[in-house]
């Protein structure tokens, strides 16, 4: 692939912590990435439509305020609808185990980070399932 | 070509992928651009310029809702910096423009500028193409916060729009010669700031020291509050104004055919490029280079030996 991977960082939801969605940002943006920032209380429905818009490799999500549960599965549902399975998308936040666990086997989230991740290991999960999906 | 006939149907995906196509660029990109290029030619191409933070994006939405609430279609492009060094960027200009979200009269595409240092990206001319030919009546550009170079925008828009901020006084002797030059309109936002009126003042001083033509189109200076809405319908005003003077004065042939003498030659340049370079063996060009770097030929010379070889010179 000779074009740069293009990242949505949209942060879903009430809550307004945007800090750790910025640090991903910029380390996304420094492994060479063109990263499309929305900013924070973006609706499921606001966020499939930017990366439709923008036509995205990946949709990295972060959530704070304990509505994962409700939101991301909304989000790929979503993705479904719009025939956009192929977008690669990602959560971190505080989503505990069990939560992490039916978000990727039930409903196709890619990979979920909590708090302590390293920006190091998520910037080259994305670039290795890029990678392999084109 | 299956993309550029789900474009033309409204397919919000296909133009997406469309625009993504002509920002890689090749040959797919070309053979699109080339379905396209018939049903170009319709939108008012507006362009939004101005220093870093003086409110290009709020104002571009403020002007796209104003459009849509009369009805039109309005596709955007919004161009952010490429970091020099890690070819990575962030595009945030989206932040500003949330109030468009969810109507499907709206389009708004990021653009990173990939290395270009004129305001916009190689491909954005392209791109504004391609939202032209999917049926936007308006497509409005808002270029890399902008200094005194990035004037490129007005090359690629009908109609430019500068925007100043007050306090920015000091700093009108320093881009009277660059961006100021391009505007067709000048925007002072945040106006109820201090000083908004001795900006006006400024930048109206400045205008009648410049050569206008008579009878020609003289820079309305306006005034806005974007984040309130203030003075949208005055400028958008003024931009349908500058529209119909371009094709009364014959001023919108004229830009068209200068666009197209610039895109043909820039067009020729890649190609031939691209030309020369695919019958070059790659260790042909190194050895080239090496004796470039030796001093033993000169680089004109190697490029004439390399285009001789492509394309055999004219007699004469």
């Amino acid at each position: 692939m000779d074009r740069p991977i293009r990242v949505l960082i949209a942060k879903p939801g009430l809550d307004g912590h945007d800090r750790g969605a910025k640090v991903i940002a910029r380390a996304l943006r420094d492994a060479g990435m063109e990263v499309i920032y929305t900013g924070i209380q973006q609706t499921p429905q606001m966020i499939v439509e930017a990366a439709l818009q923008e036509d995205v490799d990946v949709i990295g999500l972060s959530i704070l305020s304990g509505a994962h549960m409700t939101l991301l599965p909304r989000v790929m549902e979503l993705l479904r609808d719009h025939g956009m399975r192929d977008v690669l998308v990602v959560a971190g936040g505080i989503i505990s185990d069990e939560d992490a666990r039916l978000l990727k086997e039930q409903h196709g989230i890619a990979e979920v980070y909590g708090p302590g991740a390293s920006t190091h290991e998520i910037v080259r999960f994305i670039q290795e399932q890029c990678r392999t999906r084109t | 070509m299956d993309l550029a006939r789900a474009l033309l149907e409204g397919n919000r995906r296909a133009l997406a992928q469309a625009l993504t196509l002509v920002e890689t660029g090749g040959l797919q990109a070309r053979a699109l651009l080339g379905a396209l290029y018939a049903y170009t030619g319709r939108a008012h191409i507006i362009g939004v310029t101005g220093a870093p933070g003086v409110g290009k994006s709020t104002l571009v939405a403020a002007l796209a809702a104003h459009w849509r609430r009369a009805g039109r279609a309005v596709g955007i492009i919004a161009v952010d910096p490429t970091s020099p060094f890690t070819r990575g960027a962030i595009l945030g200009d989206r932040i500003r423009m949330q109030a468009l979200s969810g109507d499907p009269g709206v389009f708004i595409r990021s653009m990173a500028s990939r290395g270009r240092l004129g305001g916009i990206a190689r491909a954005t001319g392209d791109a504004v193409a391609v939202l032209d030919a999917a049926g936007f009546d308006l497509v409005l550009v808002e270029t890399v916060g902008a200094g005194q170079g990035e004037v490129e925008i007005a090359a690629a828009a009908h109609t430019t729009i500068v925007i100043e901020t007050p306090g920015a006084g000091d700093d009108i002797q320093a881009i009277k010669a660059g961006i100021l030059e391009i505007a067709d309109l000048l925007v002072v936002n945040k106006a109820d700031r201090d000083g908004a009126e001795q900006t006006v003042r400024q930048l109206r001083a400045m205008l009648s020291l410049a050569d206008l033509p008579a009878n020609g189109w003289t820079p309305p200076v306006l005034t806005a509050v974007a984040t309130r809405g203030e003075g949208i319908e005055a400028i958008a005003a003024a931009a349908e104004r500058h529209l119909i003077y371009l094709r009364e004065s014959g001023g919108f042939i004229g830009r068209e055919q200068k666009r197209a003498g610039r895109d043909l030659q820039l067009i020729l340049q890649e190609t031939a490029l691209e030309r020369v370079r695919a019958r070059v063996a790659p260790a042909d060009w190194e050895a080239l280079i090496a004796q470039i770097v030796a001093r033993t030929l000169d680089p004109y010379a190697a490029a004439d030996h390399l285009l001789d070889q492509a394309i055999p010179p004219s007699d004469g």
